[in-house]
Formats: structure tokens, sequence, C-alpha cells
């Protein structure tokens, strides 16, 4: 009976190929197609219109410099919160679920949250203005006070991104049985070179994991950036909408999807082959 | 090389009482097993000795110094778990040598130590390799070879062998003896295998509800049971015990007449099950067998005396009927007679 039953894994397989490769596969072609054609025909014309419009630079600027200022933050924050709930007996669980609170808002809402402290009316100035700090109601968002808008930009992100990487690294930190920090403990390790030559080695699957995700995630930063400094901060993500919503440039906000591809696939790439995992070496 | 004592040390976690008091000397080199069931405190013991765990109160002293309130690594111990704890992401060469590294000792003397413990537990031939490779008795080897390569004052081990299945555990337990006598290192050995703590230590402290019932020699614990568990414990079958009436200071059994430490009334008659002869019936105490298991080595009788439970070990070239009463004489010398109400033996006669 079982024999002739071989095509039963496959049936159930389909319909989720079929989904993906006509929602995925299909556009993913598509847009690769609109952006290295004009009209029907092979042509750069879209990729010299992006790299010559006035906000290329600035918007690939910015998201790496986004990237890099947020990604390590949130990964050391991740790995200090998960090695202090580590420490916790009681009440663990609500402090991970008051910690992941941020995860159940959309970024768009993040970004109306972080807006509501940081506009000219908003929590901020008012506590800061009630202290006798600042006299007038100050601007953080705007073009002239781009650091600030940085600094805010990157702090909402941090605010609403970490709890997933925190995750991944609980997660990571779970799996590692506590013998061997006791085992490490009688020998001699220091709590510092037990984190870093005993834990850190060992959740080195969960770190991979959580580095490439949330790199690809911050690449592809939009609607807080959108809340908070509309196009005073350009992101590669914004210049893509951008150009397929204002401009109706269909073929360059192609080019914008393609290249975030390809920084994402070599983000991917690096993070292989820097953390990489030997299941040889893992318990 | 040290000493050990611990001085009526207690611990609660909050209200159940794991160690009621708990005092136990440990000469310098000497093997000393904790034996008890689960659940009994002797891993909490050994993990207030390592400094893994806090006591509540009472002092641990090694080698004449405290070290309450010391970390596990200024205790100037090692210890071997149950799991190993071979760390993953290091060759055997780099676990053996960890110890060592945390203690900044130049390569000269880790690769001198490495090479050392490696021979002594053979992993030689593994040094280059990841833990992952090995077997669990391989593992275990790395482990005990990691502990002595920073040659230890103390030896602390906990349930080392249970993780092994059974033929490679009496491998391993014959060589660890042998290992651990070479290394001449002071060992407290945490089991609830009685035949690995008679088989291995120089003393064995048996732990029975956060207390330790009685500390002695192998023989002595096997022979003379300070208390109705440890008797019960230790042997396999464990040992009988048969309650009699006691008149004039005296117990008959059959023909045969025993003296105890009681007037009148009643005592416990603890019994290994080995130690009887076969005799006829109404020589001394008659068995009825209810079931006979040839086991090669000897013959397993199982039944009851006086209409009590009871196991007994006749030599294999006996013939026994399952149903048959058999006569079985005892051995004055290999008795222990227990107060019924205590549980706790009377000093064996001089």
């Amino acid at each position: 009976m079982t024999q002739n039953r071989s095509w039963i894994p496959y049936a159930l397989i389909l319909p989720s190929v079929v989904f993906l490769g006509l929602l995925f596969v299909v556009p993913l072609v598509q847009t690769l197609w609109l952006a290295v054609s004009d009209n029907g025909t092979p042509s750069l014309a879209n990729m010299t219109t992006m790299v010559t419009d006035l906000n290329f630079g600035r918007s690939v600027l910015n998201t790496f410099l986004l990237t890099l200022a947020v990604v390590p933050i949130q990964i050391v924050m991740a790995l200090t919160m998960g090695s202090m709930v580590a420490k916790m007996n009681g009440g663990r669980e609500t402090i991970l679920w008051i910690w992941t609170i941020p995860l159940g808002i959309s970024d768009l809402a993040a970004g109306m949250v972080w807006l509501s402290i940081l506009q000219n009316t908003g929590y901020l100035n008012s506590v800061l203005f009630g202290l006798g700090i600042i006299e007038r109601q100050t601007a953080w968002l705007t073009y002239q006070t781009p650091v600030a808008l940085f600094i805010g930009i990157a702090i909402a992100e941090i605010w609403r991104g970490t709890a997933i990487v925190m995750i991944i690294i609980v997660a990571g930190l779970n799996q590692v049985p506590k013998e061997f920090k006791e085992a490490a403990e009688i020998f001699g390790a220091s709590p510092w070179t037990r984190f870093t030559r005993i834990t850190l080695p060992l959740i080195r699957p969960a770190l991979q994991s959580a580095l490439i995700l949330r790199t690809v995630l911050a690449f592809e930063v939009f609607a807080v950036v959108y809340a908070l400094g509309g196009r005073n901060f350009p992101v590669l993500v914004g210049e893509a909408y951008n150009w397929q919503n204002q401009n109706q440039n269909y073929g360059v906000a192609a080019a914008y999807a393609v290249l975030i591809m390809v920084i994402s696939l070599a983000a991917t790439l690096v993070y292989l082959k820097a953390v990489k995992v030997d299941p040889e070496r893992l318990p | 090389m040290a000493n050990i004592v611990i001085d009526n040390i207690k611990k609660s976690f909050g209200a159940f009482q794991a160690l009621k008091g708990v005092s136990l000397t440990i000469n310098d080199g000497e093997f000393v097993s904790l034996l008890g069931p689960s659940g009994c405190g002797k891993t909490t013991l050994l993990r207030i000795i390592a400094g893994l765990e806090t006591s509540t109160s009472g002092d641990v002293r090694i080698g004449e110094k405290s070290v309450i309130g010391l970390l596990p690594k200024d205790r100037g111990l090692a210890m071997v778990f149950q799991n190993y704890a071979v760390f993953p992401h290091m060759t055997v060469y780099e676990n053996v040598a960890f110890g060592l590294r945390m203690q900044k000792a130049d390569d000269a003397r880790v690769k001198k130590q490495v090479e050392k413990a490696a021979g002594l537990l053979h992993i030689e031939p593994y040094l280059d390799r990841y833990p992952n490779k090995l077997s669990g008795g391989q593992r275990q080897r790395v482990a005990v070879a990691r502990a002595l390569a920073v040659e230890p004052g103390v030896l602390l081990m906990d349930e080392p062998l249970s993780n092994l299945d059974a033929l490679l555990r009496l491998e391993m337990r014959t060589e660890l003896k042998t290992v651990l006598q070479e290394a001449g290192t002071t060992t407290i050995y945490v089991t609830h295998d009685q035949t690995e703590a008679m088989g291995l230590s120089d003393r064995i402290a048996v732990v029975h509800d956060g207390r330790i019932e009685q500390v002695g020699t192998p023989v002595e614990v096997y022979n003379h049971p300070a208390t109705r568990f440890v008797g019960g414990f230790i042997g396999n079958p464990p040992m009988n015990f048969i309650t009699m009436p006691v008149t004039g200071g005296q117990v008959t059994a059959g023909a045969q007449q025993f003296a105890v430490p009681a007037q009148g009334g009643e005592i416990v008659l603890g019994l290994r099950g080995e130690t009887v002869e076969r005799a006829p019936t109404g020589q001394g105490l008659d068995m009825q067998v209810r079931v006979a298991e040839p086991m090669g080595s000897h013959l397993l009788l199982t039944g009851s005396i006086l209409g009590q439970p009871a196991r007994v070990i006749l030599p294999a070239t006996e013939t026994v009927k399952n149903g048959e009463t058999v006569g079985l004489t005892l051995d004055p010398k290999r008795l222990t007679w227990l107060s019924p109400e205590s549980g706790v033996s009377y000093p064996a006669a001089a």
C-alpha cells in the first residue's frame, strides 16, 4: 500500500511551491527585467538614472550608516538582555513578554510613536521645557538638524527591532547547558572569559541567524524613517517608493529594489563566511 | 593534595531542607563516595564543596582553610560532571589544557601537563579532534584528563559514569580506580550506584534525606549497616529484615540460638542473603520459596521467612523447586540486629 504513495509528500508540498513561485519568483524576474530594460529592450538607462540622481549617494550613505549604527547596538543589547534574564529565577517570562511588545507593533505605528515623542510639540520637548532645559519648542527632525534626526531614527529603530534579535539570542542561550559555564567557572574562568570563550562560541548559530536577519531588515528600513524624517533622511527603500509612487517611474524603482537585494545578499554571504558555524564544534 | 572537613552543613531551598546538618572528614588522598538515592542531597553537598552552590550554614575546610565564600577557582579543586561538560568548540587538547590556560601557565607547562594527563587516560590519539566525534566513554576520559591536568588538591566527581552503557561503565570504573590511585588525589565521588561506590571507594558515606546515615569502608557498610535504610540500599539483593521475638535476651531460630542486645519484646534480624547455608528444615530458619531463579553464578530464592518477605542466595549447585520449603542455618558472626522502633542497628558484637 504505502509504496505506491510516494507522490503524497510532493502533492502536499506543491501548493506552497506554486504559491511562492507565483508571488515571489515571477515578480523577482519581472523586477530584474524592469531594472535592466527600457521599453522592452535591454538597457542600463534605469541604473544610470538611479546613480546620477541627487538623492542616490545620500540614500546609500544613510542606509549604511543607519545599519552600522543600529545592528551592533542591537546585538550587544540583545546579548546583555538575554544574559540578564538567564540569571533570573522568577518573572523571566513576564520580562521577556514586556521586552517583545515592540514586535507586535507595525513599523509605521512605531514610527508614529516616536514622532509623537520627538516632534516640535512632542513629549520630549514638553519634558525638556518643564525641566527648564529649553526655552521654546526645539526642532529635532529637520534637515537642519541631521545629527539629531539620525539619532532619533536610530533610537526608534533600536526600540522597534531589538526584540527579534533578543528572541533568537535567548533561544540560543537556552541551548547552552549550564554545566559548560560551571565547568569553566571551576577551572578558573572569570565571568567575562566564560562569556567570550564559552557562551559566545556556543551560540554562534543563533548569532549568525540574528545578524543576517537583522542586517537584511536594516537595509530595508523605511516606515520608521518615513514617519520621522520624511524626505529629509533619504534611504534606499524610501527612494524606491518615491520613484514608484511620486515619479511613476517603475524602472528606476526596480533598479533600487535590485540594488537592495544585491546588498542584502552580499551582507548574508559576508556573515556566512565571517561567523562560520561548524557543526563539528557544536554540542 | 588536601584533606577536607565538612562541618555541619545545612542547606534549605525555601521550605525544603536539602541538607540537615552534614559533617564528614575526608583524609588526604582518600577516595570517599557520597552514596544515596536521587534527591537525597548528595549532589547539593558536592556543589557546596565546589562553590557552585552556597550553604545556608556550616563550614567547609579544604587543607585546614575555610573555603566558604571563596570562588570555586580559589578552592584548589577540579570537577568532573555527569554529562561530561567537555567544551564542544575546543579540541580535546584545548579542553584538557583549559584549566592550565586559565591559570596562565606557559606553553611548555601546558604541553607537559596535557600530555601527562592524556597518557594517563589513553586519549593521546584524539588530542586534535573535536569532542563531537568522540564516544561517551572517550568524552568522559577527556573530562577526567581535564580535571587531573591542573593537579588539583581535591577532585569532585558527580555521577561520572551514569551516562555510559553498562559494559563501558564497568570498564571505566576499573580504569578510574587505577588512574586515581596513581594520581593520589583526594576524591569525592557522588553516585546512586552502590556497586560503583563499593568498588571504588576507600570509604562510603551513605546519604539519605539530607543526612549522612553511615560512614565506613565498603565492607563495614555492607556487613554492618548502621540503619535499616543503609542495609536496604546497599547490596543486591538488599538485606533481609525479619522481625523476631526475644525471650530472656535470646532469639531462637529452629535449633539455633543467638544472644541479642535486647531482653524481651521484638528485634529485627538484618540478614544478608548470601550468608545462609542450606540445611534440613527445622535446623535454623525455614524459607517458603515462591520463585527459584538459577542465575548461573548462584541460585536466587525469593519467598518468605516467618511470613516476612525474604531473598537469599545459595550456591549454583543447589536445586530448589518453586513452592518448596528449604531449611537455612545462619552464621552468628554475620548477623546484624536492629531496633524495630528506630531502625538503627546495635553495635556489632566484638
